[in-house]
């Protein structure tokens, strides 16, 4: 994703907590819960995202062949550009290797979902780290804590300059192609689009007056920001969360079209059949769009539902 | 005003400077130097050493990064060892073509999607709203290179409406002015070059676009909506002035004002959408100059890239500042 | 072959030009001229950019493939084989221990700058390039000179080889000796390649005043090297403009070329980097021809009735193997295992392009010392795995190496290659750890050192001595193999001793003979890099070694 979308999206998910100040996490959450429930996109959404995690979970124990053995290699000749399409005995066709492309998109649903997760998970435990460090010293560390947040956020600011594309290529290039590799790669990026998230958030809690009220009753800092501050920033990060793994879907299959996706081919994963198989798309488009409709569903699906909880917990974007 | 842009390119020169260390540190772990990238298979240890030698990359980082600075305020960004060129020329051959595709990419994605984003909040809930907002919805998850693969087998392979590659045909034997091709055939009278050029400019440009365009539509809908509540609004339509006064001067006005940010942040990022697209079109553009030095480990182009990435990135930053405090004189700059 | 004595030919060239400013060649544009009736450009679209114009600094086909056009060496292949012809010298001899090799020189050939062409041309050429001084010795920059002169006059850095270059000596107006120190299998063949074709002395004189410059981190090419005007060969064609924004070089017929005339008049190289943007270009009429067919594309080409003529092959396509890296590779039965476990029919049947062949020894059959006793290792899988029970290695485990984002003439799809590869090693009960890397430099240095169990790699010959293919990688201990073996070493060094053609093609069957009974690798593949034409185009002679003369080409 852009960088502009991400400036855009933390910024207003950041002032999200901003109009409701005076009413605690838990009220929020079960407000928005409420609003979304009614939600045409969120419920859409989240019967995508449920019947994605199924397929992940059992897929591979449905998957008619297995998805790797090159059962039909004889039958498939790529250098001649004969490929065999849909039949009865392969749904989906073969690949250009001779293997069952219905089976590879089954299990490759559990891999491509594996990387979205660690992905994310990286990107949101580090930047959620940094997010604490720099908010909590914005808010209660005085002028030295105001200058620790300064710098931590020169830092931020320079990843987020960096094409998000070319960061992951330069840490994929130091540490070697692996699939560790890609979900690192790609959940650094996602690093200040979190930390950002969350010190904005922060920021608007910390000039509560619940807040105030707190500090003047002489209530130990640390204890402000995990109980207080904390808790009430909470909401936007989890939104994001659940968009960033579109992106990271998103993001994965990028970096498998440049070369840089899992060394090993035969372990199905829809950005790497998606690379491999542009070209032969002239040939075989079947090949790309099977797992190029996989990763646009899916992405669709988280990207649903996380806007659909951000609209909900705004009520001014209620659409 | 003039504070804040010395300010503002002031503070340019600390964040490059780390940007630069963190470069090289990156760098050092990197394995290879020119050699095996110009010999390929051809490449001998005892070639790939002595090679390294010559250029003092056997040297110790921070002598390197000494020797890196120096050439820097030197303004010599060092020599691409795809072409064995400097990369400063590299740029300059390349940057017009991709700031022609951004261009008009983004004026694509705001004459298209400004009017959607606002036809779509004004009839909320109608077919025009679900379209666009789906179709937007779709734009952002729809990844770039295989949107691009399909509009180009599509409409240049199958139905040969447009060139699938390349910036211009063989044969248009255009002067070169200012390197911006569409421009340079309208200085010099070349209207066939012109079109040319823009003819091979369109495919890529709609695949650029798709992002931003999605972006757009939906922030002008969002905007759209959220002012069209406010009490200035009510106030202005139950004071029984004309719709269209309203409408222009009151809701659209003043729902532009976040959509111009982020157009603003929006061209900038575009650049690196660019890798992606001019790779799938053969555009020779910068963004497939940077995928091709991924591929072939061309570091000095990659650091030069990040860090002029890095420039016109807070350049665009403070462009966008300026603009808003003109537009909304509220708005204090600081 | 050319061997058409030049006219003098002004008379029709100045014909030529009346009757093309007759036609009205007065617009510069090209674009129309479909419209008026014949073709006079001809686009070939590459994969990559040349990097210099001047041949002598490149070591690459981009490269040559363009310079070849305007640039002739002393000795070149026949037209569409690889079987050494006169190119600037008619003839050539060499005295019986191959030291003093003398040319006889063709007469009335004219450079693009008018300059003359004459022995001491020829000797001005090889003293510039033996005087090369600083950058110029970097082997990124004068890898064939070093490869088959040795060093120069001054070696600036104790790593680079010997000079075996001695002299040049215009014995007459057009009979040129060059002297070598010691005997060497990469003559006379060396004298052939498009790195050592002759230049202009005027021209030479132009490239002195500049100086390639290593400063930072990559080597800068000097500055005429990187536009046309300065340089000037004898080829049919002269290099006229190099529009590095659009990828495309230009030339034009040379109308005083000493032998049969370019039949097109313009020839314009565009790189268009992918497989399928060439393709496609070429299916929309954007280009007349392009190199580096994805075979996949070659049926369907054909089938749609362009021209796709198959070329010779001229490349080895192997799985290297490190014994260092794995001293399971030290036993003969685990190497032989890896090497019948292989099913290399079925890779040439799927993955390559017609005239694909499968290898059995490290040289393709269209080199002299190709031997057909060499011993076979067949697909086997039952075989491979009770040799690996013999050994003892049942449970082999192997790290296997393959690049990405890359295709070679004699490996278009790495990735598919390799994962067809590894199904068969599991096939035979090896565990193969896959490691994927990128080209240049990760790929190259990690397998140039060795630190992969296997890999993937090849090579194409640069002219038709079988040395170039086995003393590349077997006439002493290499990282990339990590095995000493004197019986091999041995055998392929005799041949590159011996002064005679016939006495060396007869010890380079006994050196294939005796590494194919050690078995250091598993020969796969030789592959004929496709090239398609559009459907009007009557093509040049196609090239084994991929050295195209587009001064052939016509159209329909």
């Amino acid at each position: 994703m852009s960088v502009a979308t991400k400036t855009d999206k933390i910024q207003r998910l950041a002032e999200l907590t901003a109009g409701s100040e005076t009413s605690t996490g838990a009220s929020l959450w079960r407000e928005a819960l409420g609003r979304l429930k009614t939600s045409k996109m969120a419920i859409i959404g989240a019967v995508i995202i449920a019947a994605f995690v199924v397929v992940a979970i059992v897929g591979p124990f449905l998957a008619p062949h297995s998805p790797s053995a090159q059962i039909w290699r004889g039958e498939v000749f790529p250098n001649k550009g004969e490929f065999v399409g849909a039949r009865g005995e392969n749904w989906f066709g073969l690949d250009h290797l001779g293997r069952d492309l219905f089976s590879r998109m089954l299990v490759g649903a559990r891999q491509t979902l594996l990387v979205g997760i660690v992905a994310t998970l990286i990107g949101l435990v580090a930047g959620f780290v940094i997010g604490i460090v720099s908010g909590a010293a914005a808010t209660l560390g005085g002028e030295t804590g105001q200058r620790v947040d300064s710098v931590i956020m020169r830092f931020i600011d320079m990843m987020l300059a960096l094409p998000s594309l070319l960061l992951a290529v330069s840490i994929a290039a130091v540490m070697g192609q692996s699939l560790t590799t890609v979900m690192i790669a790609v959940g650094v990026v996602q690093v200040p689009v979190f930390a950002r998230l969350l010190r904005g958030a922060m920021l608007v809690q910390g000039g509560a007056d619940y807040v105030l009220a707190a500090q003047s009753l002489g209530v130990r800092k640390r204890r402000i920001v995990l109980s207080q501050i904390l808790p009430n920033s909470l909401s936007p990060v989890i939104v994001q969360a659940t968009l960033s793994l579109a992106t990271a879907i998103i993001e994965a299959a990028a970096l498998s079209y440049l070369g840089l996706g899992n060394p090993d081919p035969a372990i199905p994963e829809w950005g790497v059949m998606l690379a491999q198989a542009q070209r032969f798309f002239s040939y075989a488009p079947m090949m790309g769009v099977y797992p190029a409709v996989g990763i646009i569903i899916t992405a669709l699906g988280f990207t649903l539902l996380g806007e659909a909880m951000r609209e909900a917990l705004d009520p001014k974007l209620k659409g | 005003m003039l504070r804040l842009v010395v300010r503002r390119l002031l503070q340019l020169i600390p964040t490059l400077l780390g940007l630069s260390v963190l470069l090289f540190l990156w760098l050092d772990r990197l394995p290879g130097g020119p050699a095996s990238a110009i010999l390929g298979e051809k490449a001998t240890d005892a070639d790939v050493a002595r090679i390294n030698r010559a250029l003092g990359l056997d040297q110790p980082v921070y002598v390197q990064y000494w020797r890196f600075l120096k050439r820097i305020f030197q303004g010599d960004l060092g020599t691409s060892v795809q072409t064995g060129q400097p990369v400063w020329d590299e740029f300059v051959l390349r940057f017009p073509a991709t700031v022609e595709l951004s261009l008009l990419a983004m004026i694509m994605a705001v004459v298209v999607g400004i009017p959607l984003g606002y036809l779509a909040a004004r009839k909320r809930g109608g077919w025009v709203d679900i379209g666009a907002v789906s179709g937007s919805l779709v734009g952002i998850c729809i990844p770039v290179f295989f949107l691009g693969l399909v509009i180009k087998e599509i409409l240049a392979v199958k139905l040969g409406f447009f060139p699938s590659y390349g910036r211009m045909d063989t044969g248009i034997n255009a002067t070169d002015v200012t390197g911006f091709a569409v421009l340079d055939g309208i200085l010099t009278g070349e209207f066939d070059a012109s079109w040319d050029a823009l003819h091979h400019l369109i495919l890529p440009a709609v695949t650029l676009a798709s992002i931003p365009l999605a972006v757009i539509v939906r922030m002008t809908r969002a905007s759209v909506l959220e002012v069209q509540d406010e009490d200035y609004v009510r106030t202005a339509e139950s004071k029984g002035l004309k719709r269209s006064i309203v409408r222009g001067r009151h809701v659209l006005r003043n729902a532009l004002l976040p959509v111009v940010t982020s157009v603003g942040l929006l061209t900038g990022s575009l650049l690196s959408g660019a890798v992606l697209t001019e790779s799938v079109f053969s555009f020779n553009g910068i963004g497939n100059f940077v995928k091709t030095s991924i591929d072939g480990r061309d570091y000095p182009v990659l650091v030069g890239f990040i860090m002029f990435i890095a420039m016109v990135y807070v350049l665009i930053n403070l462009l966008v500042d300026v603009a808003y405090s003109i537009i909304d004189p509220r708005v204090r700059v600081h | 072959m050319r061997i058409f004595k030049s006219r003098p030919a002004r008379a029709i060239t100045a014909a030529v030009a009346v009757g093309l400013i007759a036609t009205g060649c007065s617009s510069e544009r090209d674009a129309d001229n479909e419209s008026s009736g014949k073709k006079d450009t001809f686009v070939f679209a590459g994969a990559g950019d040349p990097g210099s114009l001047d041949p002598a600094l490149a070591s690459d086909g981009e490269t040559f493939r363009v310079t070849r056009q305007a640039f002739e060496a002393l000795l070149e292949h026949e037209s569409g084989g690889t079987k050494l012809v006169g190119g600037l010298a008619e003839t050539w001899s060499s005295n019986d221990q191959g030291t003093v090799w003398t040319f006889n020189l063709r007469k009335n050939v004219k450079f693009h700058d008018g300059e003359a062409f004459n022995a001491a041309a020829v000797c001005a050429n090889y003293d510039h390039w033996f005087n090369w001084k600083g950058t110029y010795q970097s082997s990124a920059v004068s890898y064939y000179w070093q490869t088959i002169m040795g060093g120069f006059a001054k070696n600036e850095d104790e790593e680079t080889p010997e000079a075996n270059y001695k002299s040049c000596t215009a014995k007459d107006e057009n009979t040129a000796v060059i002297e070598v120190k010691k005997p060497s299998a990469n003559l006379p063949g060396g004298f052939s390649l498009q790195a050592l074709a002759i230049h202009s002395p005027k021209a030479l004189k132009e490239y002195e005043k500049e100086e390639a410059t290593a400063k930072g981190d990559a080597i800068t090419y000097p500055k005429y090297s990187q536009e046309a005007g300065t340089v000037a060969g004898t080829g049919p064609y002269k290099i006229t403009k190099w529009n590095k924004g659009n990828k495309e070089v230009s030339l034009t017929r040379f109308d005083d070329y000493w032998g049969e005339k370019a039949k097109i008049k313009n020839l314009v190289f565009r790189t268009i980097d992918t497989e399928e943007g060439r393709r496609q270009a070429l299916q929309a009429g954007d280009i007349d021809g392009y190199d580096l067919v994805a075979p996949a594309d070659v049926k369907t080409l054909e089938d749609q009735g362009y021209v796709v003529p198959t070329r010779g092959v001229f490349n080895l396509f192997y799985v290297g193997m490190s014994q260092e890296a794995n001293k399971a590779l030290k036993k003969k039965e685990v190497r032989q295992a890896i090497a019948q476990a292989i099913d290399k029919e079925n890779l040439v049947k799927t993955q390559l392009p017609e005239g694909g062949k499968v290898a059995d020894q490290f040289m393709p059959d269209t080199i002299a010392g190709y031997s057909k006793n060499v011993k076979k290792y067949p697909f086997d899988t039952a075989a491979s795995k009770s040799l690996l029970k013999k050994a003892g290695e049942e449970k082999l485990k192997v790290e296997f190496c393959y690049p990405t984002e890359v295709t070679r003439p004699y490996m278009p799809a790495p990735q598919d290659l390799f994962e067809l590869m590894k199904a068969d090693l599991e096939k035979a009960g090896i565990t193969v750890t896959p490691k994927a890397m990128k080209w240049a430099p990760d790929y190259i240095d990690a397998t140039e050192a060795g630190s992969c169990d296997l890999h993937m790699l090849g090579w194409t010959g640069d002219f038709n001595d079988g040395f170039n293919f086995i003393g590349t990688w077997f006439a002493g201990y290499d990282k990339q193999w990590g095995f000493k073996d004197k019986k091999v070493f041995d055998a392929v060094n005799a041949g590159s001793k011996l002064g005679k053609a016939e006495e060396r093609t007869a010890a380079y069957e006994k050196a294939n003979e005796a590494i194919m009974e050690y078995l250091p690798g598993v020969p796969i593949s030789s592959s004929p890099p496709a090239i398609a034409f559009a459907k009007n185009v009557n093509p040049p002679n196609v090239s084994p070694l991929t050295q195209e003369v587009f001064s052939e080409t016509s159209f329909k």
